[in-house]
């Protein structure tokens, strides 16, 4: 991003080749499979406001962080203005699309609020096999333990899990 | 348009930005709403006339003081919120202190001035218009500086707008100094603070939908 700043075209359109699967796998992932069209509207208004507001990148802070502010702003004001599109009883296409997102949102939020009560390590390693769809194999490298302790790992971070939803139902 | 060529298009309007661009855009902005506040003071309120005297005492450089230090942190802090990242650090914080030592500066005044003055120190002869008047004359940097926010990327919309507005606020309040001839702690305590804060509340009411990108 730095030599994108500075003009250099080549390395910029290399960047936000980069940036174009991660921040599609970010929509995809939090607006639900079923719905690629939006994500794609939204993955291209985020790397157009991205681009405009390039000015506003501190070359001192993570460049990482800097994305992820603006993938979430427009994710919230996605959701926002479907929101309010729902509240006006202007056709009830509208309205069936909402629910479904908001569904999303919820069960998105709950898979959240659940992981957060596993130990870090393990919540890593469920997010990046179960969630991302890495294989045990990818996940043992990146996380730089043997394919037998991504197994186990995941195994027992999912069955203290399950004990937990059933102590909440019960 | 398919991702991949909206991609092209990007890489290909790559020209390099000029270093600190961000504080450029608000610099730009705050600087022409200036301009035209200075107009509004110098054609409509016109500039005190013993300026000149005046400049020669202590209260007038007060006034300044409290003004531009409030302006400053602002700016500071402005130039974070202005970053889909950005925290407001220790700028918020920092902004209590010319509040603090302006209004310690006024109880100082007050309690060593016959009983009789404190009300007078407190209302001046300007009390009924001063707000008004800074609200009116901070409008154009008011506006200016929303002009450069929506081309910038702040994600705490409301926070954003309140920093705005107190930004432009103090910047109105210190091209008011040049035509307010109100001397007293008390009062600048009291009614310079209660117009910064008013222009800074008018932001932050603003600051959801117009800051919107």
């Amino acid at each position: 991003m730095v030599r994108s700043l500075a003009g250099d075209g080549a390395a910029y359109a290399t960047l936000l080749r980069r940036l174009n699967g991660h921040l599609r796998a970010y929509y995809l992932r939090r607006l639900g499979f079923g719905r690629s069209a939006d994500a794609e509207d939204l993955l291209q208004e985020t790397l157009i406001a991205m681009h405009a507001r390039r000015s506003t990148y501190d070359t001192s802070r993570p460049f990482t962080a800097w994305v992820h502010s603006i993938a979430r702003y427009k994710l919230i004001d996605h959701f926002r203005r479907n929101k309010r599109r729902a509240e006006e009883p202007l056709d009830d296409m509208d309205q069936l699309f909402a629910v479904s997102d908001s569904n999303a949102v919820e069960a998105r939020i709950d898979v959240d609020r659940l992981l957060q009560r596993l130990p870090p390590k393990s919540r890593r390693l469920v997010r990046d096999v179960k969630l991302r769809g890495l294989s045990t194999v990818e996940a043992a490298q990146q996380n730089s333990i043997s394919e037998s302790a991504v197994k186990v790992g995941v195994h027992r971070a999912l069955k203290s899990l399950g004990a937990e939803i059933q102590d909440e139902e019960s | 348009m398919r991702t991949d060529d909206l991609i092209e298009a990007l890489a290909g309007d790559s020209a390099p930005l000029p270093s600190r661009a961000l504080s450029r855009t608000l610099g730009l902005g705050l600087a022409l709403g200036a301009v035209v506040s200075v107009a509004i003071m110098v054609l409509w309120l016109g500039v005190r006339p013993d300026l000149m005297d005046a400049m020669r005492t202590g209260p007038f450089w007060m006034k300044f003081a409290y003004a531009l230090s409030v302006a400053a942190l602002g700016f500071g802090l402005i130039e974070r919120l202005a970053r889909p990242d950005g925290e407001g650090g220790v700028f918020g914080p920092m902004l209590l202190a010319p509040l603090g030592v302006m209004t310690a500066l006024a109880i100082y005044q007050l309690w060593g001035a016959p009983e009789e003055l404190r009300m007078t120190m407190m209302l001046g002869h300007t009390y009924q218009i001063c707000e008004r008047n800074i609200v009116i004359v901070s409008a154009p940097i008011f506006l200016g500086l929303f002009w450069a926010m929506r081309s910038l990327a702040p994600t705490r919309l409301t926070f954003a707008g309140a920093v705005a507005g107190l930004l432009a606020g103090a910047t109105g309040t210190f091209i008011y100094a040049f035509h307010c001839d109100e001397s007293a702690a008390p009062f600048v305590a009291i009614w310079y603070t209660l117009g910064i804060a008013a222009v800074g509340v008018l932001g932050a009411l603003l600051g959801r939908s117009l800051l919107r990108w």
